[in-house]
């Protein structure tokens, strides 16, 4: 296989799975989501997630986006450093974006900043954003992608506290997000929170915390805790299915960390609606494909 | 219970009866309409071309399929985010005649005022859920200020028993999301007040 043939296969491949995520959510999501549903008691909350789920099958049934915000596209990249199109890989994903607009079709979310004018294209200026990871000695790339929605985890919110407000001064920046904006985010969420040492340091780590599966929790302990912590006292609030009040609010919470100055504590949260559209791909070096988020899914069918 | 459905031209008293967390539906007639377009008519003072007296517009943003000819497919539409609107609502209101606004999540107390003022309501379609309410559109009738791109132009739509919608404000002035707020803000307060016991790590 030549480069050029390389590079076409492999925007081929994400092409396609940008358009089918767009229209399916992944396995780990439709699981809690069903979990969710089916604790609900209230009549109004019982009937959304019906409306909810009748979409979802729709929109399977019909080939068409289940929502139609299809986001702002972003790549979360881990790329060995011997990925044989390690050079390639920002414009063909940049090609992929625009293949995908077309196939699936996704909606125009890129206007360009000052000029002010949609791109048409859903590419422009740092669209779609490619965060990346080197991975030294490995031949592999290992790909995140997310649709990432203007209702719900671009307005992200952070903030640097002093260390006198303590871990305490997190648990309420998240909680206030949660009442303040979280009705209108589109629940159940998945809450990224980053705990890191300034506000660009937690906000991608916060973002990041969206690609984890759900049900894995952080490393360390007491981060682990506090996830769990936030997991039950957010599902105690009780926003419910579109924030109409329920016995759940959040699909789970995410804390992502790194160490921090002496002198702050940085902190960020990020949320992902209920169409929480990730997925998950990784290529070895001939560009042979697995895809973990969805199971059993057929991009050449 | 029957299916409460609202036809547009919509008068005030075909309000009179709908109550906060009531669930309605539309026939008729509804208009894309959201950020810029809301700008455009208040502080800029351009008249919007489609005339939503007694009718609807919805928050939103859809995904189109151009079929040639001005004609156009309905591929996904749902509702955006409408408090991004509030800062225009109650003018936008006053200036159009509008009567049913449809979008996500709540609004604030300018947008209550002009709901109870000028008689109009807001209502939620469940946010994500683009697929059926794209099913609900019989065809797209025109599309207005086609300068802004796919997401904001003014698309007006045919639609049948488009819903279900959320009444979140209605024509008292009274707020679904405002009282859920409260609730929801007793709730946090207690629940801070356990999950800090357990996170002093700093000693």
């Amino acid at each position: 296989m030549s480069n050029q043939q390389a590079v076409e296969k492999m925007t081929d491949i994400i092409a396609r799975f940008l358009d089918y995520s767009g229209k399916v959510l992944p396995d780990d999501v439709t699981k809690k989501l069903e979990e969710l549903r089916d604790a609900e008691t209230g009549e109004l909350a019982k009937s959304i997630y019906e409306t909810m789920f009748k979409n979802q099958e729709l929109a399977k049934e019909l080939n068409r986006p289940s929502c139609q915000d299809t986001g702002a596209i972003q790549f979360f990249v881990k790329c060995g450093t011997k990925f044989p199109l390690i050079g390639e890989l920002e414009t063909l994903l940049k090609e992929a974006v625009i293949r995908a607009t077309k196939r699936a079709p996704l909606r125009h979310n890129s206007v360009e900043t000052f000029d002010e004018y949609n791109t048409g294209l859903n590419v422009g200026k740092d669209i779609p954003s490619v965060f990346w990871e080197i991975v030294p000695d490995c031949d592999t790339c290992e790909i995140d992608t997310y649709m990432a929605g203007g209702g719900c985890t671009l307005p992200g919110r952070a903030m640097v506290l002093m260390p006198g407000a303590g871990y305490e001064g997190v648990v309420n920046f998240v909680l206030d997000i949660m009442t303040s904006y979280g009705p209108n985010a589109c629940p159940p969420l998945l809450v990224g929170v980053g705990v890191g040492t300034s506000i660009e340091v937690a906000s991608l780590q916060s973002k990041k915390a969206l690609m984890r599966p759900l049900g894995e929790h952080n490393p360390n302990e007491r981060a682990a805790k506090l996830e769990r912590l936030l997991e039950d006292g957010i599902n105690k609030i009780g926003l419910g299915p579109q924030g109409m009040i329920g016995n759940s609010s959040v699909m789970g919470v995410h804390v992502e960390n790194s160490a921090r100055h002496p002198s702050v504590i940085g902190v960020a949260v990020n949320v992902g609606c209920w169409s929480h559209r990730k997925g998950h791909i990784i290529f070895d070096k001939d560009l042979n494909y697995t895809i973990t988020s969805h199971k059993g899914v057929e991009l050449y069918g | 219970m029957a299916k409460k459905i609202l036809t547009t031209p919509i008068k005030a008293e075909d309000l009179e009866d709908i109550r906060i967390g009531d669930v309605i539906y539309l026939t008729g007639h509804i208009t894309t309409c959201r950020d810029v377009a809301h700008r455009r008519l208040i502080e800029g003072g351009r008249e919007l071309p489609v005339d939503v007296n007694g009718g609807a517009i919805l928050h939103a943003g859809p995904i189109i399929r151009p079929l040639g000819n001005d004609k156009y497919e309905m591929v996904s539409v749902g509702p955006t985010t409408s408090m991004r609107m509030e800062k225009f609502e109650k003018e936008f209101i006053k200036h159009t005649g509008v009567k049913l606004i449809v979008g996500k999540g709540g609004m604030g107390k300018e947008t209550m005022e002009g709901c109870k003022i000028y008689k109009a309501l807001h209502c939620v379609f469940p946010a994500g859920c683009a697929v059926i309410a794209a099913k609900c559109v019989e065809e797209i009738e025109s599309a207005n200020w086609k300068d802004l791109g796919m997401p904001e132009t003014l698309w007006t739509c045919r639609v049948h028993e488009l819903g279900p919608l959320i009444v979140s404000i209605d024509a008292n002035g009274n707020n679904l999301f405002e009282k859920n707020k409260v609730i929801f803000n007793e709730r946090k307060e207690k629940v801070s007040e356990e999950i800090c016991k357990e996170v002093r790590f700093i000693k």
